[in-house]
């Protein structure tokens, strides 16, 4: 434990800034300030408090009154509530992310390429690489894919890959996101509120910009239209106003310009999809939809949704429209099939992964399954199809009762859960209610597009885990966000 | 612009105008309950019934705050002005993307203004405070709706929706003095029937307005002719179809290739019938007969809008 750091200027502002086993963001481990954060932290320190919590006051309040906000569910109107926002932001070097988006880049190609596969001969099955029960057990699975063609191979156009950062220093990959990321609006809205609060160190850093998402994201969307389209209609299809990424919806709709619809809006005819205007009938020709692949299409999926379009998967299979993300992408991000993602790269690239995973215990292994349940108190066990932090076991916070549950809920559902060793990923100085400064720790979700080319904006949306020693960093559970700055 | 969008920007302006036109019935009501007068408290209670479109046998118990109470403050009272307030805003929140920010805010301030104002019981019920809560809430959103809103086709549907409720709630308390104060009424008003052209005259603000034009010397001739057929007051009969009208009109120019024929057929001739009416000819026949044509005209102008724009068989779509 190490409680002076800095040098005396810094002392006022890290008081209890303490240093353990985890990556520090800001200090090396012998308490040695690493040197893209002096700056930042000279800023910091030569600021009064009360100047500091002005700032930090002024962007929250920005923040409301734009409404910016995300809803809470479990009461019977939606409470609407703020996504609690830290003014430090977390920075990157130029370096670090030079590899961090060729490893990304490497991981969404590959994947590509075997939701392809997995749709369509089947090779790596065929080959052994990943066992068949793996991929056809998934509930993400979707049958009615197989032998579809999409527009230019591309099933996943839009990603949020989680990273991670090992006391080493290591970026690894915790999970890829590849049916519906959300949180890009915090990333963008982040950017647009910290060039107001720190305009003259933002411009000292010379930070990479990222305002040009929405545009990447329109031109990536255009460039999976159906063959023969040059000019296409592209919507965005929300499952509406009470989903707790509305706000985003709204937001990335306005930006790009194009229609905000829902399922309702939506008509198919002769398998064409058309979107009801006062002007009469238009013809869309991609959606970027916002709504999980079970309600997107009554007739095909759940036929008690209310969300979808009556139709539009056969309109899909017809190939008169894209959809992005394509249908059934989730098996390649389900957490099981997370452990052969390595594996993956290698047959499709023939390359190292760039970016290593998380060291992962496949339940369906018998001596993995052995290994996990005799350690439940040091692991981490996951469903695999569950997100946002539900569904899972931390097991040195978990109490003999909990441990016990997971015990049999294993040894009943092998396939539904993976175990992970308990991961100290790196810390990020934070500012606190007081106005000081502490390490909490943080994750990264760059947002990766794949369409006619790989865009991937510098940075992404740095999660915090708000509370003291929390290793939690969804929103649903007391995380918070920051800005992530990508220099030189 | 997307149909459902449309819809909604529809709903919205409709039921606030409607929000604010109970509000300002009842309110005056109220007040006209402490002159002495002839008309019994049940028979004008009905007629505000009536005029808000509740059904004639709807049950009366002598409790005015209850019924005040239900008619202003009761979310789950069909057409009751929180009922109103609350879906005018659950219509905007839908459409964020499609109206501005002021108007949003000024919508849901008004919400949160409302939910502040509700009486803790029955018995407690008082307008002093609410009614003119709404009357501004409504009126700010009427002035930011035309200063930040581009006047494009989401501005025309806004006003479609406010002109329409308008004409349509104009005629029907028309019809409703006509049949209970007119055919009651003698050749000279007396003092107690004064009041109650006034209540009429107030609750469409229009008494200075038409002391304006004809002194206050009230006649029920001049009244008709003022409410109905006036072309310059913002809350006669008249006035109202023809910014519908023109509103219509601008929309069809936008939204070219759908067959708006029928819907312009009915709203022009509903504009010009008003236009060359003269009150002494429809006098002379029968006024409570015209005034139910005006409705049916109303009703029908709302289901060609559904028919046109909102609601059209795919197939018709499809063929054109």
């Amino acid at each position: 434990m190490n409680t002076f750091l800095g040098n005396d200027a810094h002392a006022h502002l890290l008081p209890d800034y303490s240093l353990d086993g985890a990556f520090d963001e800001m200090f090396t481990p012998d308490g040695v300030i690493r040197p893209h954060y002096e700056a930042l932290l000279n800023v910091l320190s030569q600021m009064p408090r009360e100047e500091l919590q002005r700032r930090k006051q002024s962007a929250d309040y920005s923040f409301l009154m734009q409404g910016i906000t995300f809803t809470v569910y479990g009461r019977q109107e939606g409470t609407e509530r703020i996504f609690p926002y830290d003014l430090v932001p977390r920075l990157v070097t130029g370096a670090e992310w030079d590899r961090i988006e060729r490893g990304l880049t490497q991981r969404i190609t590959a994947l590509n390429l075997f939701l392809h596969d997995v749709y369509h001969e089947g090779k790596i099955l065929s080959q052994g690489v990943i066992p068949r029960e793996i991929v056809y057990s998934c509930h993400h699975f979707r049958r009615q894919m197989r032998g579809l063609q999409v527009p230019r191979n591309v099933y996943v156009a839009v990603a949020g890959t989680d990273l991670l950062r090992m006391s080493n220093g290591e970026y690894v990959v915790l999970e890829d996101n590849l049916r519906v990321p959300s949180g890009v609006s915090y990333m963008l809205t982040n950017r647009r509120i910290m060039k107001r609060t720190l305009p003259i160190l933002f411009r000292n850093y010379g930070v990479r910009p990222i305002e040009h998402y929405t545009q990447a994201l329109l031109s990536t969307l255009r460039s999976i239209a159906p063959e023969g389209r040059p000019e296409p209609t592209i919507v965005l299809l929300t499952p509406g106003v009470y989903n707790s990424a509305y706000f985003e919806h709204t937001y990335l709709a306005r930006q790009m310009g194009i229609e905000l619809v829902e399922g309702r809006d939506l008509v198919t005819h002769d398998n064409i999809v058309y979107m009801r205007t006062t002007a009469g009938l238009k013809r869309v020709d991609v959606i970027y939809r916002r709504v999980d692949d079970d309600f997107i299409d009554p007739l095909a999926f759940r036929s008690d949704s209310i969300l979808g379009a009556a139709g539009l998967f056969n309109a899909y299979r017809a190939g008169n429209v894209t959809l992005g993300n394509a249908f059934g992408t989730g098996v390649a991000d389900d957490k099981a099939l997370y452990a052969y993602v390595p594996a993956i790269i290698r047959y499709y690239l023939n390359e190292d992964p760039i970016l290593n995973n998380v060291e992962t215990y496949l339940m369906t292994d018998k001596s993995q399954r052995q290994h996990t349940i005799e350690n439940l108190d040091k692991l981490v066990v996951k469903a695999v199809g569950e997100s946002g932090g539900y569904g899972m076991l931390i097991g040195p916070q978990s109490s003999q009762a909990d441990r016990e549950e997971f015990r049999r809920r294993i040894e009943a559902n092998p396939r539904n859960y993976i175990a992970q060793p308990t991961l100290d990923f790196s810390r990020s100085p934070c500012l606190l209610e007081d106005g000081s400064v502490e390490p909490r720790h943080v994750d990264l979700r760059p947002y990766i597009l794949y369409g006619d080319k790989v865009t991937i904006v510098p940075g992404g949306l740095t999660r915090v885990a708000l509370r003291k020693g929390s290793l939690v960093v969804n929103s649903s559970q007391g995380g918070g966000s920051k800005d992530t700055w990508v220099l030189g | 612009m997307l149909s459902r969008v449309a819809d909604s920007l529809y709903w919205t302006s409709r039921y606030l105008e409607r929000a604010e036109h109970t509000v300002r019935l009842v309110d005056i009501n109220q007040g006209m309950m402490l002159d002495r007068s002839e008309t019994s408290a049940e028979r004008r209670w009905r007629r505000v019934l009536a005029a808000i479109g509740y059904p004639p046998n709807v049950e009366w118990n002598e409790d005015v705050y209850a019924l005040v109470h239900k008619l202003c403050f009761d979310p789950s009272q069909l057409g009751s002005v929180t009922a109103c307030i609350i879906a005018a805003r659950e219509n905007a929140r839908q459409i964020r993307e499609a109206i501005t920010t002021e108007q949003w805010q000024r919508l849901n301030q008004l919400y949160h203004e409302i939910q502040r104002l509700k009486p803790s019981s029955p018995s407690e019920t008082q307008l002093a405070e609410f009614a003119p809560t709404i009357i501004n809430g409504a009126h700010l959103f009427q002035g930011v709706t035309d200063t930040t809103l581009s006047h494009g086709e989401g501005w025309q549907f806004l006003q479609v929706g406010r002109f329409l409720e308008r004409a349509s709630a104009t005629t029907n308390l028309l019809d409703v003095y006509h049949r209970d104060v007119y055919l009651r009424t003698g050749e000279v008003l007396d003092a107690y029937e004064y009041l109650e052209w006034i209540g009429l005259l107030r609750t469409c603000t229009a008494y200075e307005a038409y002391c304006k034009v004809y002194t206050a010397d009230l006649t029920y001739e001049r009244i008709l002719e003022f409410l109905l057929l006036d072309a310059e007051f913002p809350h006669s009969i008249r006035y109202s179809v023809d910014r519908m009208h023109q509103s219509l009109d601008a929309i069809q120019q936008e939204s070219r290739g759908l067959q708006a024929t029928e819907l312009m057929r009915v709203a022009g001739k509903l504009k010009s019938s008003l236009a060359f009416a003269q009150v002494a000819e429809i006098l002379a026949q029968d006024p409570a007969k015209y005034l139910r044509g005006i409705q049916e005209q109303c009703h029908c102008i709302h289901n060609l809008i559904y028919e046109v724009y909102i609601q059209y068989s795919v197939q018709t779509a499809l063929a054109m």
